[in-house]
């Protein structure tokens, strides 16, 4: 009818209605990028069922020679090898493998196809977008650790209870094995943020971690107080010794506070160069 | 930081939802310069887009385009001088999509995800209704397409997806690199309409090309870059009126007698391998008169119109970046 009516009144459609930037909208659409990928459900549950696989057949073998033997080894697997057997050194192993994976697509998914700059032209705040990533990975594969930390728990206690070898809630050093291990996941996915971040090419992150975390240390010989200083400084050494009683005195002891310690740095470190290193750059 | 900094019109509410009313949405670039290494990829580059009209931005391929269309949205640093979107670097926003909606590379997507799923991420991280995202694929025409992987999409409906993304926030300011490429024809004819709906409803509209061709039926304002360096900003009327009646193509009986007759009047002359002569710097007329004077037989005397095309052929040629060869 009027003029007003009939055109777009440009300015008053044009209008930017900008409401409060929050966060918690950058931490729902990390939530819906990880989660619309299908490789992330894959890698969840390949890793689940690997760790279960592990833990289950190792408790399984355990429980079946364990009628074999005499009385004073009967003894020491109740005190140390049920301990062994909550979360093996090879369920942590693929444990830190598939969560470091994860880790690392979430960041390796933007830049290995162009869509950070998508996601950096419609939030310019890049800090912001790169600590919801970490927050969000962190959350998931917490998750991800407490689950596969407990179910492989609770399967090797359903199996070992058979024989009365179990190693209960209240068994010294059972809390702190199942935490360290819950903690392993976020650790690990947050180190390969930061290696993916940094690197920023898929096959080369691959790689660098997993020479980081797994074959430089295989390589060291930890009776030498050098190389073990720098063991001692390692994610899954740190994991060790905080769920490992050694049943013989250390060469070179550390402290449960230095392991948690270790794991802290790591994490702290790798968010850092997450949230920090695509400031300056050009996407 | 929109509130009270005196730039901003009285209308502005400074609430919990801030109304920022009335404000200039140009684009203003000033000085830009971007060196990589040793190559200057933009070079002293100053220039303003308007509302409410398309503006093209035209330059042979390697001219700085896509390069300062990044500067606009904060990808890339500039060296030095600045460029703002409505008096403001982008890179200060902390969100985008409701400021200045953007298609630079329509392969700057997650193949695994599906067209929903995408939107739907960029929606929610600038707080935009998830309704929004249903409304720009039916924009676009992508309804039916919504719910597949973008791997599985073709150039043009990456354009589409593109497009889609770049409408999400409902900007003032939206720029498109090289939009038209691998659309159909149905497709050009449509992304025309949309960008000059778009101006029409007072918007900044932005965007690039390197072919004069695609900005003549879609640009109403040009501006020109070659090797990182402004060569024209003007209309497209303005641009297109270098190319008129630039040259005349002369079919005559005698062209020894007549060439050094023009060149003396200060033509230049360029003998064709058909015998023909196209003649730059004297108008029909002039030719005409002289070779009556002269009594010349001229056969033909066709005054060239030249194309927006040849315009910018011929303003760019000392620019071009990866040049044929042959050509030149």
């Amino acid at each position: 009818m009027t003029a007003s009516t009939t055109m777009r009144p440009a300015d008053a459609d044009v209008q930017v209605r900008q409401p409060r930037a929050r966060f918690t909208d950058l931490l729902a659409a990390e939530w819906i990028k990880l989660w619309s990928l299908r490789s992330t459900p894959w890698a969840f549950a390949a890793t689940l069922v690997v760790i279960l696989g592990i833990s289950i057949s190792t408790a399984y073998g355990d429980y079946q020679s364990y009628p074999g033997l005499d009385a004073d080894r009967q003894e020491y697997f109740r005190a140390f090898g049920a301990l062994g057997d909550c979360f093996p050194t090879g369920s942590a192993t693929f444990l830190v493998f598939g969560a470091g994976a994860i880790g690392a697509i979430s960041v390796l998914s933007e830049f290995t196809t162009g869509m950070i700059r998508t996601t950096f032209a419609a939030v310019p705040a890049r800090r912001s977008v790169m600590a919801a990533k970490v927050g969000v990975v962190t959350a998931a594969t917490t998750a991800f650790g407490l689950v596969a930390v407990l179910a492989s728990y609770g399967g090797v206690q359903w199996i070992l209870s058979g024989h009365g070898a179990a190693a209960g809630l209240g068994h010294p050093g059972v809390p702190r094995l199942l935490a360290a291990s819950v903690v392993l996941a976020p650790v690990s996915a947050l180190v390969g943020m930061g290696m993916g971040v940094v690197i920023r090419h898929s096959v080369p992150t691959i790689v660098a971690t997993i020479t980081l975390l797994f074959v430089v240390p295989s390589l060291l010989d930890p009776k030498d107080y050098l190389s073990a200083t720098f063991l001692h400084t390692m994610v899954l050494q740190a994991w060790q010794r905080l769920t490992y009683e050694s049943a013989t005195a250390e060469l070179w002891p550390w402290s449960h506070t230095g392991a948690w310690t270790v794991l802290a740095v790591w994490a702290l470190v790798a968010t850092v160069l997450t949230v920090f290193s695509s400031d300056r750059r050009d996407h | 930081m929109t509130c009270g900094d005196g730039r901003v019109s009285p209308l502005v509410a400074c609430a919990e939802h801030r109304l920022v009313g009335i404000v200039s949405r140009m684009i203003e670039v000033h000085e830009l310069t971007k060196r990589y290494g040793k190559k200057l990829a933009v070079n002293n580059l100053s220039f303003t887009v308007q509302p409410g009209r398309v503006t093209g931005f035209l330059g042979p391929n390697g001219a700085g385009k896509s390069t300062t269309l990044r500067m606009i949205l904060g990808l890339h640093r500039p060296t030095s001088g600045s460029v703002t979107v409505d008096g403001r670097a982008y890179r200060d926003l902390p969100r985008g999509l409701r400021h200045v909606g953007a298609l630079l590379d329509a392969g700057d997507v997650h193949g695994g995800r599906t067209a929903q799923a995408h939107l739907h991420a960029l929606a929610r991280s600038n707080a935009i209704p998830r309704g929004r995202v249903d409304e720009v694929l039916d924009e676009v025409g992508l309804t039916d397409a919504a719910n597949r992987r973008i791997g599985g999409f073709s150039l043009g409906m990456r354009q589409r997806l593109g497009i889609a993304t770049a409408l999400l926030g409902n900007p003032p300011v939206l720029l498109f690199d090289e939009p038209l490429n691998g659309l159909d024809p149905e497709g050009v004819y449509w992304v025309r309409g949309l960008f000059r709906r778009l101006a029409a409803e007072g918007r900044t509209v932005f965007v690039s090309s390197h072919l004069m061709t695609e900005m003549q039926h879609t640009a109403e304002h040009l501006i020109v870059v070659g090797r990182g360096e402004l060569i024209a900003a003007e209309s497209v009327t303005e641009f297109s009126a270098r190319g008129a009646g630039r040259s005349v193509s002369v079919r005559t009986a005698a062209p020894e007698t007549l060439a050094p007759l023009l060149t003396a009047e200060g033509a230049s002359v360029v003998r064709e391998p058909d015998g023909l002569l196209t003649v730059v710097g004297l108008d029909s007329d002039r030719i005409a008169e002289l070779a009556f004077q002269h009594r010349v037989l001229v056969h033909e005397l066709t005054a060239r119109t030249g194309s927006l095309e040849e315009a910018f052929m011929e303003l760019t040629a000392d620019s071009v970046e990866y040049s044929g060869g042959e050509n030149r």
